[in-house]
């Protein structure tokens, strides 16, 4: 970019400074229908290319399942959506205005993208109901987070998630001495506390019993409407069980996409997950 | 633990003024002033404690913090010599006269006034902390790395002020003071005073720690402690709570140290020493990390062996520390509060969680 | 002519005060007996009241051209030369307890005690300090020994006496060392600055252009100062400019070499880190107390071993590999094994150890500084020409860093140690399910990163002073060179290493020691965060923590 370029660039009217996001309260717009653009977006570690080219788009209200091997690029794609990892080119946008790689992980978070961790992170020293607390959609700046008095309808909503995640009776139990099905469902329910636009799950039920991984299943369900959600997920039984549209990856790029059937059938898809 | 400092506020003094020397319930002024110390050693150990029990940032450089807020403070009684120096000097302090300064540098002046040197006190460790933490904060330091740079840094504060340009009594440091607010230093109603000084800071200075860590702001510094990544994927932007909680820690520590150099009666270069950081990590760690009472505790037990040992057995006391240490991070890794806790839990009769210590780099 | 040419040369006069004389001596040269005599009579002469014949007297003396005469000379110079009153023979006295002893200041012979009385102070004036300052030269000059001759072209650097001049002539015809001849060179040309032909003036002023002796640089500038042909002016100015360049060259040549000498200490000090902290992630603070081990063994083997000092660092660097790389096993297995994965707290306890060993080394040896003493090798420099000299012992730890590092590599690299090591760096439980032994490789690890320290010590303590604080004072600089240069990457230590070390001594002059160094800490604690992983960090996921 030349100088002059780089100056046109700054005074642009519609140019929106990375510093003042903080400030500007965001609309999401997803008047297109779409709720994330990533495209072209390539990163690579050490010569490595884990993303190489990727296009992906995530419509409104859609429950999206990623499948794909080892290393094909999934948790890295989640990295970049969460602002975690840069990607060395492309574009990642939350709906049609924001540019997601001009902010920050927490700015990220609160502009409505939720994330589950593969490996399941809750805070182990803090009891179900503080871990909810913490997550809870609001202002989390340092000093009203100072400051912050738990409102009546907020321990309701708290409440609320406690039934749906069904750990009511571990309320008040440290989140460390939970069983590993039961951290993922905290999580899941730290997630709903968010009160996020887009979900972004990763391996939700690994660990978890048919019943849990049902019960995982029904929850996922009922968010799709109102929620996007993106599962990526190993377990093939649980994705046909919640998919309607299935993302393969492979090496970094989307290597099909559409219906559990169709992709299933892709010879493709077949010879990446058999032929190997 | 207000309850324990209000009834050893209250009882220190009467048993050093109205008790009579004869009787073995007198406390002498020394160790009236000798307690004195440990209060503010303990308040250094809960600002220590808040950032590295709570937020889990070793820093090995609060010792610096400390230091600064001392030197604040000796400027202070710097500059109330006035002209009784050994020079009689009327405005310049006896090394500046030795050192043929033609006048008082900038950075000392208004240190005369009272108000000024006790903001300062708060506010350069403040103003240390915040610029040290919103550089390696931002750029997410953490872990091990960050405390090897607390400690470079407060390093390069010891070598600096070693230095005679810096104009702060280079190797001698500051000492030789007179008074205090017009209040002669070596007088027992000063000590008094000072002492209860200290009990007051430490006791405000805890209950603000208090109110901090029992605030949501406190469950996100824990949870920032135990999963720095989720914290921030929850929302919470964990470079301004660490550097806010980091510099309040600092601040904390600078009235520590303002508050040690009148009783102690003297400050110099060897505060900055990175063995004091470290020492001071090791109170917290003997009292208990992520208990405020456990770090006061930890402060005056081991200062008071210090004491002892020092006197008694003047060897030793290095093999005692050196195997405190090791001693300590093998078996006792809650500290005194933990063994507190786990017999507490041991009754309860349900097996104790781990430990679990910060995750590594 | 008794004489073969080589012994000739040797016992030829370099001087006198007429050349008529002098030709005429040499095609006249006398039988030795006959010779002899004439310098006993002049000896004789030395103590008249007459200067002249005294001067004489010189002149005769160093015609002979007896290297004895050189000290006699020196005597005669310095005031110390006395003459026994019965025979006038000079004779050099030391204080007894009846009087003084006398020593024929010629021959040598002893001549017994005597009164204060009985010698008299042969007295000159400073005409005759002249004739001997160059009668010295001369016989100097002649000497067999070239390292004597050395000195004695160095002394008459500058020197334009006739005479001197044409000692030096004279002596350039024959020699053949070279740094003596180079001097010889530099003292013509720097007396012919002050020839009367501005051509010869001229020639010199080329001659000198870039020399780089100190006395080359004086006689330009003070050439400058009176010059008045301007074409030597001209050319005076040109060849002291080149002669500033090349001496700022050097300098900063040297300051190059105290920068990589610096910086190879605390690569040393730094490497055996870069192996605990780097490969097993283990903060270490006991390190640098494994270095002041390494440096009271080399300590200790000089004691057991006192008279073999030119061979006892071969034993001390073993030795002391042995005994630190031991000692690192033994911490490892009592402490270390039990706080894996908790990096603070590995900090924490090392530090502890640290603090024992201090005191363990205070109450068992001394709390005082030791004396560590240099192997005759390491003493001296290396002398690259006048304005630059490499002191050995620098060089030398230079080398041995080197050395060191290679080692280390070629160990991590090549051998089965170094391949489970990094196995187990990188992925402990799939290494342990490979069957490597990782608990022994933990123990081994350690040891060896410890035993380099204790290596660092052996050269630290040809540098430094050896005390039980030693240790202290390198802990924070290695910590620094290893998180600079990147964690887990030996070769970011070696880099990172030198760098500091040559930006340290290239901010000292301007900035002083202390501040230099404070900088330098002030760098890295910025530069760290820019780059969080140092110079040449790991990437990739297994990186993120």
């Amino acid at each position: 970019m030349t100088p002059v370029e780089q100056l046109r660039e700054s005074m642009r009217k519609d140019r929106q400074w990375s510093f003042m996001y903080s400030m500007l309260d965001l609309d999401l717009d997803v008047s297109q229908g779409v709720i994330l653009y990533l495209e072209d977006v390539s990163v690579s570690f050490d010569g490595f290319k884990a993303i190489n080219n990727l296009n992906f788009y995530v419509n409104a209200g859609e429950l999206r399942c990623v499948i794909g091997p080892n290393g094909a690029g999934k948790t890295t794609m989640m990295d970049i959506i969460t602002g975690k990892t840069r990607p060395d080119t492309g574009s990642a946008y939350f709906g049609r205005t924001i540019d997601l790689l001009r902010l920050s992980e927490p700015e990220i978070a609160a502009l409505g993208v939720g994330r589950k961790f593969q490996k399941p992170t809750v805070f182990e020293s803090h009891s179900v109901f503080e871990n909810l607390e913490l997550a809870m959609a609001g202002d989390k700046r340092v000093f009203p987070t100072l400051f912050a008095r738990l409102g009546g309808e907020q321990r309701d909503r708290i409440h609320e998630v406690l039934g749906i995640i069904g750990l009511q009776e571990q309320t008040h139990r440290e989140a460390g001495a939970l069983s590993h099905g039961q951290k993922q469902w905290l999580e899941i329910g730290m997630l709903l506390m968010q009160d996020p636009h887009l979900l972004l799950v990763d391996e939700p039920v690994a660990g978890m019993t048919h019943q849990e991984m049902d019960r995982t299943a029904e929850l996922l369900l009922s968010l799709e409407g109102k929620h996007s959600v993106v599962v990526v997920e190993h377990d093939m039984d649980f994705v046909r069980s919640i998919a309607k549209r299935v993302t393969v990856l492979h090496q970094g790029a989307v290597l099909a996409e559409g219906s559990m059937d169709e992709v299933q059938n892709d010879p493709r898809v077949v010879e990446v997950y058999l032929g190997e | 633990m207000l309850a324990v400092l209000l009834v050893v506020a209250v009882v220190v003094p009467i048993l050093n003024l109205v008790v009579p020397e004869s009787s073995p319930w007198h406390v002498s002024t020394y160790t009236v002033t000798l307690l004195g110390k440990y209060l503010t050693y303990a308040l250094l150990a809960v600002a220590v404690d808040l950032v590295w029990g709570y937020l889990g940032i070793l820093s090995l450089g609060h010792a610096a913090f400390f230091g600064l807020g001392g030197y604040a403070m000796g400027m202070y009684l710097m500059r109330q010599i006035g002209d009784r120096g050994v020079y009689g000097h009327p405005v310049l302090p006896d090394f500046m006269v030795f050192l043929n300064w033609p006048e008082l540098p900038w950075f000392w002046h208004g240190f005369d006034l009272f108000w000024f040197a006790a903001l300062m006190a708060i506010l350069v460790p403040g103003t240390l902390a915040f610029i040290f933490g919103y550089l390696a904060f931002r750029s997410r330091v953490t872990g091990v790395y960050l405390s090897i740079m607390t400690q470079a840094l407060t390093y390069a504060l010891m070598l600096a002020f070693f230095r005679n340009e810096m104009g702060f009594g280079g190797n001698n440091g500051l000492t030789d003071f007179k008074d205090i607010l017009g209040f002669d230093l070596k007088s027992d109603a000063t000590r008094i005073g000072l002492f209860l000084a200290s009990a007051g800071a430490l006791a405000l200075g805890y209950l603000a720690c208090r109110w901090i860590v029992t605030s949501r702001l406190g469950r996100v510094a824990v949870a920032i402690r135990d999963a720095e990544a989720r914290t921030r994927f929850i929302g919470y932007r964990v470079d301004r709570v660490k550097l806010a909680i980091f510099t309040f820690s600092a601040m904390l520590a600078g009235v520590a140290g303002a508050l040690y150099v009148p009783q102690v009666g003297i400050i110099n270069p060897g505060e900055f020493s990175p063995l004091n950081s470290i020492e001071l990590v090791i109170w917290v760690a003997i009292g208990g990390r992520a208990t405020l009472y456990g770090a006061v505790i930890g402060a005056i037990l081991v200062n008071y062996g210090k004491t002892y040992f020092t006197g008694a057995f003047p060897e030793a006391w290095l093999f005692a520390l050196g195997a405190l240490f090791v001693v300590v991070t093998l078996f006792l890794p809650k500290g005194i509060a933990g063994l507190v806790g786990m017999i507490r839990t041991w009754r309860r009769s349900r097996s104790p969680a781990g430990p679990r210590a910060e995750a590594a780099p | 002519m008794p004489l073969s040419p080589t012994s000739r040369s040797r016992r030829l006069p370099r001087l006198a005060d007429l050349g008529l004389v002098y030709g005429f001596l040499i095609l006249m040269w006398l039988p030795l007996g006959s010779l002899a005599d004439e310098i006993d009579s002049a000896l004789i002469d030395l103590s008249d009241r007459s200067f002249d014949v005294k001067q004489a007297a010189v002149e005769a003396i160093a015609i002979g051209g007896d290297p004895r005469a050189a000290g006699l000379f020196q005597a005669l110079l310095a005031g110390d030369l006395y003459a026994r009153k019965d025979d006038r023979r000079p004779v050099l006295v030391t204080p007894a307890p009846g009087g003084y002893r006398l020593t024929d200041a010629f021959h040598g012979s002893d001549l017994g005690e005597v009164e204060r009385g009985a010698v008299k102070k042969i007295t000159i004036n400073n005409r005759m300090r002249n004739q001997l300052r160059t009668a010295i030269a001369a016989l100097t000059l002649a000497s067999p020994d070239p390292a004597i001759r050395l000195e004695a072209a160095q002394q008459m650097l500058g020197d334009a006496d006739p005479m001197v001049i044409e000692a030096i002539r004279e002596q350039l015809g024959r020699e053949d060392d070279q740094r003596v001849r180079d001097y010889l060179d530099l003292s013509l040309a720097l007396a012919s600055l002050r020839d009367e032909d501005p051509a010869v003036r001229l020639a010199s002023v080329e001659t000198l252009a870039g020399s780089l002796y100190p006395e080359s640089r004086n006689a330009l500038s003070t050439l400058l100062n009176v010059e008045s042909d301007p074409q030597v002016r001209v050319a005076a100015e040109r060849a002291l400019a080149a002669t500033e360049q090349r001496l700022k060259l050097n300098a900063a040549a040297e300051t190059l070499f105290f920068g990589l000498s610096l910086g190879s200490v605390l690569v040393l000090a730094a490497i055996g880190l870069a192996i605990t902290f780097g490969v097993m992630g283990v903060i270490n603070m006991a390190h640098g107390e494994l270095i002041m081990i390494g440096a009271y063994t080399t300590y200790l083997v000089q004691q057991a071993m006192p008279g073999f000092l030119d061979y006892s660092l071969f034993v001390a660097i073993p030795a002391a590999f042995v005994v630190a790389g031991l000692l690192g096993i033994l911490i490892e297995r009592t402490v270390i094994r039990f706080l894996y994965g908790r990096p603070l707290e590995t900090l924490l306890a090392t530090f502890g150890i640290s603090l024992i060993l201090q005191q363990l080394v205070r109450t068992t040896i001394s709390a005082q500084n030791v004396a560590v003493q240099n192997p005759s090798w390491m003493s001296g420099a290396l002398q690259i020409n006048p304005a630059l000299a490499l002191t050995y012992n620098r060089l030398y730890i230079l080398f041995f860093s080197l050395i060191v590092f290679v080692a280390l590599l070629l160990i991590l690299k090549r051998t089965a140690l170094g391949l489970q090591v990094r196995a187990v760096a990188q992925n402990r439980a799939m290494a342990r399910s490979m069957g490597v032994r990782s608990a022994r490789v933990d123990a081994l690890t350690f040891g060896l990163g410890a035993g380099v320290a204790g290596v660092a010590g052996v050269a630290l303590s040809q540098l430094t002073n050896v005390g039980p604080n030693m240790g202290q004072a390198y802990i924070i600089d290695s910590f620094m060179v290893v998180v600079f240069g990147g964690v887990g990457n030996l070769w970011g230590t070696l880099v990172a290493g030198l760098t500091l070390g040559v930006a340290n001594k290239l901010m000292e002059p301007w900035a002083g020691a202390v501040l230099a160094k404070i900088l330098v800490l002030v760098f890295i604690i910025l530069f760290i965060q820019k780059r969080p992983r140092g110079l040449f960090p790991q990437r990739g996921r297994a990186a993120d923590g």
